[in-house]
């Protein structure tokens, strides 16, 4: 059956080259498991089935030339590979069909009718399954970077910080729970789609945030999972175009990225938006993100806070002297964002545009009445941008008992450096004056 | 499959509650009940006297001892429970949400073990 689907690319003589085919898995890969998962109703099963499916490709493109539909081969491989082993394999049959799960109605004709808009709606149901709210947080990013962006178990747990023994195990414990809990794989219906949707976004925000200021250890900025959180954006895009938050995120995370070059010095320090060389940041980046936003803003709907986000970040990115920094519209979207989603942080960053717009001491009365309310007490930015404005109204002694406290809670090696060098010129000032 | 929902709440805060108060609650739980039955879903469900009239019972090599009181000492107790069938976490997921205690306690959702695994 899948021998008569080999419609030769019409140099079936051609040697085909390993790299090809390379390239061929690594671009089918994600589209070839999301379909399996739904036909075989297990991703252990759709696993190895893909990894069978693959193994048969080597050996037949290598003699046979690449068939025409490559993605569709290798479902109908992998397929046909497991029902196979499931008729093998009686114990593992009867366990699984009694699941109702291997409903895979073995012989319905699939390929055949397969096109990309079926691929696309199984990765979509794969990433609503992996970004599923009834697992935890963690295990929802670390699934959605297995499954969906293809990553290894070793590069996951690197990401995470984590050995690889412990990253295989969260994986099985997820990955058990989506089967015994029985998560459908689903895209939800409307209004719940709304509603699941934000848990996909965060998820996604949340590799970029892992790899762009990584929580704990020597790292800064993890290149590779930034680019994995916004080719995850970019396939939600094409998945569910037009959706402003979905626009939003992937505008904000090319915003930021478009600056990660500035961001971190040669010795891996820190470098403050201040300082940092504006001519490092990319210009294709900023300006993807910024056509984004628009057709974001021009979609009717009440606005994502990702937007409002990512048109902060604009403002910053399209400022080529920091002196040009349009601190008022900033102000603005950041109370636009208070109303929309109000937290600590959040009004940390309206703190210290304000003090752009208004002076230092205005913005100090915001940041010690956030203080004072007892929320982000042990948020070490807190403390380093009280730092910052006490020494800007000359009050040296507090700025230096501030930069103290923000130590305290500082975690990452580049940012307590970088606290450290504030203490010492402060120290500096004090036994020069 | 089937799930228990286990309705969990603050027994002092319910214990508090007035009469008004705690008909309107016995009449939310009539109603959502109805509406189950009528969908199908419903397969059993009970309230449950207070934790306080609860034993917990071990048998360890073959002696037998009992404590007064749950299992295990939580700010929410154990209340009562629905026994349902649904298509999958989401369906069970739905109708935990639609039980008049998730407002102010919580709803623990288990997948029932079922013989075929």
């Amino acid at each position: 059956m899948a021998a008569s689907k080999f419609a030769r690319c019409g140099h079936a003589k051609d040697r085909v080259l390993p790299r090809e085919l390379d390239e061929i898995f690594r671009r089918e890969a994600g589209r070839v498991l999301a379909t399996l998962i739904r036909l075989l109703g297990d991703f252990d099963l759709a696993e190895e089935a893909r990894q069978e499916a693959f193994a048969a490709a080597v050996e037949q493109w290598t003699s046979r030339g690449i068939p025409a539909n490559p993605c569709a081969w290798l479902i109908s491989t992998g397929r046909y590979k497991a029902v196979d082993r499931l008729r093998r394999d009686a114990v593992f049959r009867t366990k699984v069909m009694n699941r109702e799960l291997a409903s895979a109605e073995v012989d319905a004709a699939f390929p055949d009718e397969a096109d990309d808009a079926t691929f696309g709606d199984d990765r979509l149901r794969l990433i609503f399954t992996c970004c599923h709210p009834a697992l935890s947080s963690e295990a929802q990013i670390a699934l959605t970077l297995r499954e969906v962006c293809g990553l290894s178990t070793q590069a996951v747990a690197r990401a995470f910080l984590v050995s690889e023994e412990t990253m295989a195990q969260r994986l099985v414990r997820a990955k058990r729970k989506i089967r015994d809990a029985g998560i459908p794989y689903e895209t939800p219906e409307p209004p719940l789609f709304e509603q699941r949707i934000g848990g996909v976004l965060a998820v996604v925000y949340g590799v970029f945030t892992e790899g762009y200021a990584a929580t704990s250890g020597a790292r800064m900025v993890d290149a590779e999972l930034c680019g994995e959180a916004i080719r995850l954006g970019r396939l939600l895009d094409e998945l569910m175009p037009r959706h402003p938050a979905v626009l939003g995120l992937l505008a904000l995370m090319l915003l930021h990225d478009a600056r990660r070059q500035a961001r971190v010095s040669h010795a891996g320090d820190v470098i403050l938006l201040d300082d940092q060389d504006r001519t490092m940041w990319s210009q294709t980046g900023i300006a993807e993100g910024a056509a984004l936003i628009d057709q974001a803003l021009s979609i009717p709907a009440s606005p994502s806070p990702y937007v409002v986000q990512a048109a902060i970040a604009a403002l910053h990115a399209r400022a080529r002297k920091k002196e040009d920094t349009d601190w008022p519209q900033i102000v603005g979207l950041y109370e636009v964002l208070l109303r929309l989603q109000p937290s600590p942080i959040i009004e940390l960053n309206h703190a210290v545009a304000v003090s752009m717009v208004d002076g230092a001491a205005r913005a100090l009365d915001l940041i010690d009445s956030l203080r004072a309310r007892g929320e982000a007490g042990e948020y070490h930015l807190l403390h380093s941008a009280r730092g910052r404005l006490l020494h800007q109204l000359g009050r040296d002694d507090e700025a230096r008992a501030a930069y103290a406290a923000a130590l305290d809670f500082a975690m990452l090696e580049p940012e307590r450096r970088f606290l450290e060098a504030r203490i010492a010129s402060l120290n500096e000032c004090r036994s020069r004056g | 499959m089937q799930y228990l929902l286990l309705i969990y709440a603050n027994e002092a805060e319910m214990a508090g509650r007035d009469a008004p108060s705690m008909a309107t609650m016995i009449a939310e739980y009539t109603e959502f009940t109805k509406g189950i039955v009528q969908a199908g879903q419903f397969k059993a469900g009970d309230r449950l006297k207070p934790s306080s009239s609860a034993t917990t019972v071990r048998v360890r090599n073959g002696q037998r001892t009992t404590t007064d009181g749950p299992f295990a000492e939580t700010r929410e107790q154990l209340g009562g429970y629905y026994l349902v069938e649904a298509k999958n976490l989401d369906e069970a997921i739905a109708i935990a949400a639609k039980i008049p205690g998730a407002k102010h306690g919580s709803i623990e959702v288990r997948p029932v073990w079922t013989r075929e695994g």
